[in-house]
């Protein structure tokens, strides 16, 4: 690889599209335990944004905030603020329904809906919102599952329930089922850690396509794939965010010594 | 292999061996205390249907089926338990949409709400409801419906009773069933911007749907045998009604009547035919449920 942190692509979006998600000393409560602690970072438009870290340091627990994932985990408190577009999405007159369909999300497990299709697993989204428009669920469940990479190998049986895909393939249904709603904000844990390699091209491709329309956050532990994909690079450490940087920039010349510790591969 | 290897592999044959034929034993032993004890629940079981089919088979034909308690005589023999029939249906369809309704609404209450102040006063209520006597309930609808001229005795009081005795058993279903479907179900529904009723309606709720259908099931079979609710609700009616407004018969009342004014061994019989039936229902919605959770 002779460019293997795609250098220009960061700079060029990186420094230039305004700020989309913000977040001002967020911290997260599980019951007494600060999970994650004062962070502050901002994410700009049309990027991609990775966390990383050691297993267990805050990066799911930071992700669910953003999207008030937490508002249903019991003993769960978020603190600080989180930004969208300059709106704290925390703030008393802010409706997390409204928050969850403008900000998508994919899970660190598949989770397809058990009783449905295939079909419906991806149809739910805007069936369930009320389209009964015949011809628009199936264009938008075919775009969806083209966009996970999924279309291929289900085509022919979408009537077959989800469930009864493999795990890869469960994990790219969730995906599709994710784009159907047509997110604004795309959160993603570890969306291709079961999958094999073709189709974690094919879904790094899709984020690089995406990007035109969407701000990513995308957690992995694959600094391969941060490199490859992402603008940005957040590196977590036992809850505190140690350093926000351009992707391109932390990984040939990281700031703070765990950093490079980390990505070298010294520890986590 | 090396040396090292192969002894400890040989050893480890020779170990397995000495403790297999002491094991075979206990196997056996085990074996036997377990049919043993099989047999034991068994037989009363055995002994139950086979008293109730020996003894009712001779009155079963299809009159039996076709004919009210009105048509019977002690003189020219006769009659059956279409009323009984017809009643207990319309009295367990009527208990039925009650349960469903109040027992899903609630078990869905209890499960996904589970931080509302007010869940833990209605799991206790459920839990009494459960263990108040059926006879009880029975009195209690009466009060409620029939002494207070809101009715008169009628399936539709009858209904309400048994209804009352299957809430909690659909309750208790729904509650678990749900309490199954696991939380990452929930969030995905909901991180697609749906609001959580219609994730619990549209989502989770269908995912524990044939939990739900088995304990209905299992509720609806444990109503239909029950004569206590019904004395004081729905009477009994010798003829076919199909009005829920008016008395009402059931199989459980019917055998209970036909045991007590039975005049001749037919009649007797009669009686005897009218508990198969029932046993027979009961039979055939319990094997329903099972069937439709074994399929989940
Ligand atoms: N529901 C919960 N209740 C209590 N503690 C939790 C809960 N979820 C996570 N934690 C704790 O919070 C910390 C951060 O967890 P989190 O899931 O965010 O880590 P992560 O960075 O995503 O790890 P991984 O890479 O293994 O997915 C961990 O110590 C974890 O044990
Ligand atoms: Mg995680």
């Amino acid at each position: 690889m002779s460019n293997p942190f795609q250098v220009q692509v960061a700079e060029r979006t990186a420094s230039t599209a305004a700020i989309r998600l913000e977040a001002k000393d967020v911290s997260i409560f599980y019951g007494d335990k600060e999970a994650v602690k004062k962070v502050g970072v901002s994410f700009r438009s049309n990027t991609v944004n990775a966390l990383i870290g050691p297993s267990g340091c805050g990066k799911t627990t930071f992700l669910r905030a953003i999207n008030r994932m937490h508002d249903l985990t019991p003993g769960a408190r978020v603190t600080g603020q989180l930004m969208l577009d300059g709106i704290n999405l925390y703030g008393s007159d802010v409706d997390p329904v409204d928050v969850r369909r403008r900000i998508g999300m994919v899970f660190q497990k598949p989770n397809p809906f058990p009783t449905m299709s295939i079909y419906d697993n991806v149809a739910a989204g805007l069936k369930l919102a009320g389209e009964t428009n015949k011809s628009k669920l199936d264009g938008v469940v075919e775009k969806s599952l083209r966009g996970a990479a999924l279309w291929e190998e289900v085509k022919d049986r979408l009537k077959a329930p989800g469930a009864s895909l493999s795990g890869g393939q469960q994990q790219r249904l969730c995906i599709a089922r994710a784009l159907s709603v047509d997110p604004e904000i795309l959160l993603m844990d570890e969306p291709t850690s079961a999958l094999d390699p073709q189709s974690t091209a094919r879904i790094e491709d899709l984020m690089e396509s995406l990007k035109e329309q969407v701000t990513i956050v995308i957690v992995t532990h694959n600094m391969q794939q941060a490199s490859r994909v992402s603008d940005t690079t957040s590196f977590f450490l036992l809850g505190d965010l140690i350093e926000h940087s351009p992707t391109a920039q932390m990984f040939t010349n990281p700031k703070d010594q765990r950093t490079e510790a980390y990505i070298s591969g010294k520890f986590g | 292999m090396t040396n090292a290897q192969e002894n400890t592999a040989v050893q480890a044959k020779t170990f397995t061996r000495t403790v297999s034929s002491a094991r075979q034993f206990q196997n056996a032993f085990v074996g036997g205390l377990i049919a043993l004890g099989t047999g034991i629940v068994l037989i009363p079981l055995f002994l139950i249907v086979g008293q109730v089919i020996f003894n009712g088979i001779s009155a079963i034909s299809v009159d039996f089926f076709v004919q009210t308690e009105r048509q019977m005589s002690a003189i020219t023999g006769g009659g059956g338990v279409l009323n009984a029939i017809v009643g207990t249906i319309i009295m367990v369809g009527l208990a039925l949409v009650m349960g469903l309704l109040i027992g899903i609404g609630t078990g869905i209450f209890l499960a996904e709400f589970s931080e509302h102040p007010l869940v833990p006063l209605i799991r206790v209520m459920s839990d009494v409801l459960t263990g108040i006597p059926a006879i009880v309930v029975g009195l209690v609808v009466y009060g409620l419906l029939i002494a207070t001229k809101l009715t008169g005795y009628s399936a539709i009081a009858g209904g309400v009773a048994l209804g009352l005795i299957m809430i909690p058993i659909i309750v208790r279903a729904t509650e678990e069933v749900l309490k199954l479907v696991p939380t990452n179900i929930r969030e995905a529904g909901l991180a697609l911007g749906l609001p959580r009723w219609k994730v619990t309606l549209s989502i989770v709720l269908p995912a524990a749907s044939s939990g739900i259908i088995t304990g209905a099931i299992l509720g609806v079979s444990r109503v239909s045998g029950e004569a206590a609710p019904l004395l004081f609700t729905s009477l009994g009616n010798p003829d076919l009604v199909w009005n829920i407004l008016q008395p009402m018969g059931a199989m459980p009342l019917s055998v209970y009547n036909l045991a007590f004014k039975a005049l001749t061994p037919a009649q007797n019989a009669q009686a005897w035919a009218g508990a198969l039936v029932l046993m027979l229902f009961i039979l055939m919605t319990n094997i329903a449920a099972r069937t439709l959770s074994k399929r989940r």
